[in-house]
């Protein structure tokens, strides 16, 4: 929202105040302005009224006028004008030679092979409107030869307030709102708003108006007659054109101005289309075609002013083309009105039509302003056309009051909640500044909270303890750091064993942190050949890539793998991140968070990637757990996955993931010739795993005795088991040495290692337990070989 | 006599200067002074002299035995640098300039960010919290005073779900949660209540380079007695000096959300220019950075925290647009994209 410097100047004396300072000042306590100030008239000077005292055609073009202007300074200059509306005794804009305008300086030169010493300036060449027609016409009385600037107020200064800081502050979306604030600031007194005293009108005949819906909260109207003035005033259409709207007619003009002025948004109807003002809503949906011509589908929910049942306007947001002022108006009837700032915030986005009234409407606009806002504009009407006539009572419909609120507080309160002293005078100066009605005795304070502020932005104490502070100014605050007792913080677990496990990722194997989406990527999924999977979905969403929630990371993965085929020959991704597997048996999304590795390269076999994958899962478990790992065959049941070799990764017989090939058809569609494998692990089951932790072991002082048996067998894990079926307190451990294989079949070279803390083993001894191992294995058909 | 030392002398002066290893040293050493060596069986000589002879001709043996102890010392050194530097010589000149071939790792750049956040809210007694992605209408809303109407609830900025919860639109979902989990430890202990939560939001728009749906936010909490707005920028201020490792100044301005009251805007100086101002910080000199404020009373009071006995302060920061600031990158899509030609710089980075 653009405010105008001369506007506020109208409710508060500025004189001897840097306006700068002030603005800077107002961005800290007020409300963000935007760092685009805006110098209005800075850039024009030597610009005066004159007449024009003859006009001769140019003998060879149709558009230019030979000109001789009185510009006040006895005698009678030559200029050369293009301007279709060049009339004898029209006085006008003159730019003398000298004058700067529009960032050139007028020279006298030639034109067109005629003398011209000056320039006929329009409107917008003078930077007041955007009317560059013809040029501009002066009917206001001066002598000739003033400078326009003496003549209207085009010196200005304009800053924009960010209309996203005012979402709070219904009371700041006009000019009279700002004052108040730049009053505070500045700390002098905030002037009165003249209106006019309205009672007078009382005896006169009342119109037929009705709420006839809970969400219209005051409807006031009155009807006014004889308005025999069009245009507004040029310094009124000036303000209006610095603050970002256009000029069209006197009353539209006006309901604009106060628009701007208090922030109540207005409507002037024809008083022939309104004799029996209702507000309601419609049972069934309808086309409204609004004052600027598009029809606009309202239903049962868009709040409607209606002459009896035929619909006006759009409550709150535009006036109906039917009932416009046009030019046989004869009488209007002016409507000031409060409506339900959710009902009319939803109306205004349900038909895309967001305006100047329904932006104002939505933040909750004081129902105390719409008879004040009456008084105004008739104020302001009668400035200007004294011969307007008021028809009618006011008639005021008052359906909904907000409660009156007040508020009790101590000194105490303040002082604990800013930690620092603020004096009972600054208290008292400020909100009595800013509005409230302010009691205080002793350490006491009691408050009462005026009308525009009570809509929603105050309704409790810490509310009043933003209004002191921030006048006080957030700069001027004494920083205290807190004094609350030492306690030890704990780390949750989960937390830090992520980031445990992604340091080792990174650290120890090199792989690449990534986060994907958390939906399943539908054109992806479908050109790597995997399937988008049933999971929950967005509610009403119209793109399929951003609609079903993914209940794995692993094909999000993948297909983040086939971005990156040409990175390098060998790569690896991880990432930490939520899926959501299915629902819960309270209906809530069953949400997990895991953690996903895929392993690509073009230059190891498949096995030897799945080994690496394997043994780096292995490691990271040992590292953050100091347990085992083990693996339990699973049947593939995703598309993404290799139909043999997929295994659950266990943890004390609980399984916490799984580690496995992708389909080859997938492969193959990543990349032809490389191998990809992955695993996925829930961290939460993994954070609940019991770790062993370390477990010094005394290093035995007799030595130990390393056995090796070839076994022909397909696993190693046939052999384990079998010989972990009994336990032998000589042997210490159980390991691979080599796996060999022929083609026709495997060997496995078990390493046993005996030994005894207590005493140096006899061959023989060993060779019982060897014997036995050999017969034991034997009889589940695993023999040595030969 | 006389002239066998002289014979000997000239002959082991010219075999020496033949001399090309050791072990051919060690032969001529054996040869002339060990037991069976010519100066050792000259010597033995000396038994057949005179007493007189014996003395001049014993003074000769040994000045040649010294001599020739010493030469074949002096050799041996002069061999063993030659071996040494036929040594060095064998190794080549390595070619440092060849290119690196190494495999590096790398962390997510938010990663980074947020553990350098973490670091400094741990070393103040935050603790961190973990929070779920999908969230109910009250975590995210109701419970921190959002009403009903808000425009933040809006069908256009919230992604719903089929079941009626929601992706979380603001890490202030986890507030309520917070709350509820240590309010115990605050009434009964006096433990104030400190904690930060980094996590994924996500706000239904359309992307660009500087539009994401899918973001994170790092949001933190301090409620205890007596905590003040004085508290809460130089709180602040220290804060965010320890994340930029450098001296920061802080300005505030009101700032409306419907958690906080007072709520502010926190600007910092700006860190390109330092505040004089540029194109960065649109010539202001000043940054906006983070949303703050004093926890709303119905927040406080919602989470089973009585605001009449307990304040606090809650403020978030933008984890991306922080790791955006920080390495300079332009396109936000960037981040999720796992283009490693992108992400695979981000190697750690401790400070």
């Amino acid at each position: 929202m653009f405010i105008s410097m001369n506007w506020i100047s109208d409710f508060v004396d500025l004189d001897g105040i840097d306006k700068m300072d002030l603005i800077a000042k107002f961005s800290l306590a007020t409300a963000e302005v935007e760092n685009d100030i805006y110098f209005k008239g800075e850039d024009l000077s030597g610009v005066v009224v004159a007449e024009i005292k003859s006009v001769e055609p140019h003998p060879e073009s149709n558009k230019l006028h030979l000109l001789k202007v009185d510009a006040g300074d006895g005698k009678l200059t030559d200029v050369v004008c293009g301007a279709p509306n060049v009339r004898v005794g029209m006085k006008t804009a003159f730019a003398k030679v000298g004058a700067h305008i529009g960032g050139i300086t007028i020279e006298s030169k030639p034109l067109a092979g005629f003398p011209s010493n000056g320039m006929c300036c329009s409107e917008k060449e003078v930077g007041i409107s955007d009317n560059h027609d013809g040029i501009m016409d002066i009917l206001d009385d001066c002598p000739l030869g003033t400078d326009l600037k003496d003549l209207y107020e085009i010196d200005d200064i304009i800053f924009e307030v960010d209309n996203k800081s005012l979402t709070n502050r219904p009371d700041l979306w006009g000019h009279y709102g700002i004052a108040r604030e730049i009053a505070t600031i500045a700390k002098r007194p905030l002037k009165p708003l003249p209106t006019i005293d309205l009672s007078k009108y009382d005896n006169l005949e009342k119109i037929d108006l009705k709420i006839e819906d809970e969400l219209c909260q005051r409807y006031s109207a009155i009807k006014v007659e004889n308005i025999e003035k069009n245009v507004a005033p040029v310094n009124m259409r000036i303000r209006l054109f610095y603050c970002g709207m256009r000029a069209i007619n006197l009353l539209a003009d006006l309901t604009n101005y106060l628009m701007l002025e208090m922030g109540q948004p207005m409507h002037a109807f024809d008083s022939r289309k309104v004799g029996k003002i209702r507000i309601k809503r419609f049972d069934k949906p309808f086309v409204f075609t609004t004052l600027d011509g598009i029809e606009r589908n309202c239903d049962e929910n868009t709040l409607m002013i209606c002459n009896d049942n035929t619909p006006v306007a759009i409550a709150g947001i535009m006036g109906g083309l039917d009932s416009e002022i046009v030019e046989d108006t004869t009488t209007l009837t002016l409507e000031s009105a409060t409506f339900n700032a959710a009902s009319i915030r939803k109306s205004a986005v349900r038909l895309a039509h967001r305006t100047d009234a329904s932006a104002r409407y939505e933040k909750s606009l004081d129902p105390e302003m719409t008879t004040v806002a009456i008084a105004r504009f008739l104020y302001l009407l009668f400035e200007i056309d004294s011969n307007a006539k008021v028809v009618s009572a006011l008639t005021d419909e008052y359906a909904f009051h907000y409660p009156h609120i007040s508020l009790d507080f101590d000194k105490t309160f303040v002082d604990k909640y800013t930690g620092i002293e603020i004096t009972d005078e600054h208290i008292v100066d400020t909100l009595t500044s800013l509005g409230f009605g302010v009691e205080h005795s002793g350490d006491n304070f009691k408050v009462d909270v005026p009308s525009y502020r009570a809509t929603k932005d105050v309704s409790m104490k810490a509310d009043i303890i933003e209004e002191i502070t921030r006048i006080y100014g957030y700069d001027n605050f004494i920083l205290k750091t807190t004094e609350a007792p030492l306690f030890p913080i704990r780390m949750d677990a989960q937390t830090s064993l992520e980031d445990r496990a992604k340091d080792i990722l990174v650290k120890r194997f090199s792989l690449h942190e990534v986060h994907s989406y958390l939906w399943q990527y539908a054109d992806e999924y479908k050109k790597l050949g995997m399937e988008v999977e049933d999971n929950i979905k967005l509610a009403g969403s119209t793109n399929p890539n951003i609609e079903t929630l993914r209940n794995s990371i692993i094909p999000t993965q993948l297909c983040q793998v086939s971005y990156n085929t040409g990175y390098d020959t060998d790569f690896g991704l991880f990432e930490i991140g939520h899926v959501v597997e299915g629902l819960k048996s309270d209906g809530l999304c069953d949400e997990r968070k895991k953690l996903c590795i895929s392993l690509f390269s073009k230059t190891k076999s498949v096995e030897t990637l799945y080994f690496e994958l394997r043994d780096m899962i292995a490691e990271l478990v040992d590292d953050l757990k100091h347990m085992p790992i083990s693996y339990k065959k699973m049947e593939s049941s995703h598309s993404y996955e290799h139909p043999k070799n997929l295994n659950g990764l266990l943890i004390d017989g609980k399984q916490i993931g799984k580690i496995g090939v992708a389909h080859p058809l997938v492969s193959k569609k990543i990349d032809k010739k490389a191998a990809i494998v992955f695993a996925e692990i829930d961290m939460e089951a993994f954070t609940e795993a019991d770790g062993k932790g370390i477990k010094y072991a005394e290093p035995s002082k007799y030595p130990s005795i390393e056995v090796d048996l070839s076994f022909v067998a397909e696993k190693f894990a046939e052999i384990n088991d079998t010989i972990k079926e009994k336990s032998y307190s000589i042997l210490k451990s159980i390991g691979v040495a080599d796996v060999y294989s022929d083609g026709d079949s495997k060997s496995i070279t078990t390493r046993l290692l005996f030994g005894d803390d207590e005493r140096t083993l006899t061959h023989e001894e060993v060779q019982k337990v060897v014997d036995e191992i050999i017969e034991n294995l034997k009889n589940k058909g695993i023999n040595l070989k030969l | 006599m006389g002239d066998i030392i002289s014979e000997l002398s000239a002959k082991f002066e010219t075999e020496l200067d033949k001399i090309k290893s050791s072990e051919e040293l060690e032969n001529i050493r054996v040869a002339y002074l060990g037991k069976k060596g010519s100066v050792t069986a000259a010597m033995k000589e000396m038994g057949k002299l005179s007493a007189e002879e014996k003395k001049e001709f014993g003074q000769k043996v040994n000045a040649l035995k010294n001599a020739v102890a010493d030469k074949i010392s002096e050799k041996k050194e002069e061999l063993a640098a030659l071996e040494l530097q036929k040594e060095i010589d064998k190794v080549p000149d390595f070619d440092i300039s060849l290119p690196s071939k190494f495999n590096q790792g790398s962390f997510h750049p938010i990663t980074l960010v947020q553990r350098q956040c973490e670091t400094v809210f741990k070393s103040m007694g935050f603790t961190v919290e973990d929070y779920s992605e999908v969230v109910t209408d009250y975590e995210c809303f109701e419970s921190v005073n959002i009403p009903k109407y808000h425009p933040a609830r809006d069908m256009q900025d919230t992604y719903y779900l089929e079941n009626g919860q929601l992706l979380k639109s603001q890490t202030t979902a986890a507030q309520n949660a917070i709350y509820k989990k240590y309010r115990k430890d605050l009434i009964e202990n006096g433990k104030p209540i400190k904690a930060i939560f980094p996590g994924r939001c996500f706000r239904n728009e359309a992307t660009d380079a500087s539009h994401e749906n899918t973001f994170f936010q790092m949001e933190g909490v301090m409620v205890g007695k007596d905590i003040s707005i004085s508290n809460l920028i130089y709180f602040m201020k220290t804060m965010l000096s320890e994340v930029f490792r450098r001296d920061i100044k802080v300005r505030l301005r009101p700032g409306f959300f419907p958690f906080v009251e007072p709520g502010f805007e926190l600007d910092i100086n700006c860190l390109i220019c330092g505040g004089k101002g540029c194109p960065s910080c649109k010539h202001s000199g000043w940054l906006e950075l983070c949303p703050c404020g004093m926890i709303h009373p119905n927040v406080l009071k919602e989470g089973g925290i009585d605001p009449e006995k307990y304040t606090g302060f809650a403020f978030g920061l933008g984890l991306t647009r922080l790791a955006m600031m920080k390495y300079g990158i332009k396109d936000i899509r960037d981040l999720n994209s796992g283009n490693l030609n992108s992400l695979a710089q981000f190697t750690d980075d401790e400070e």
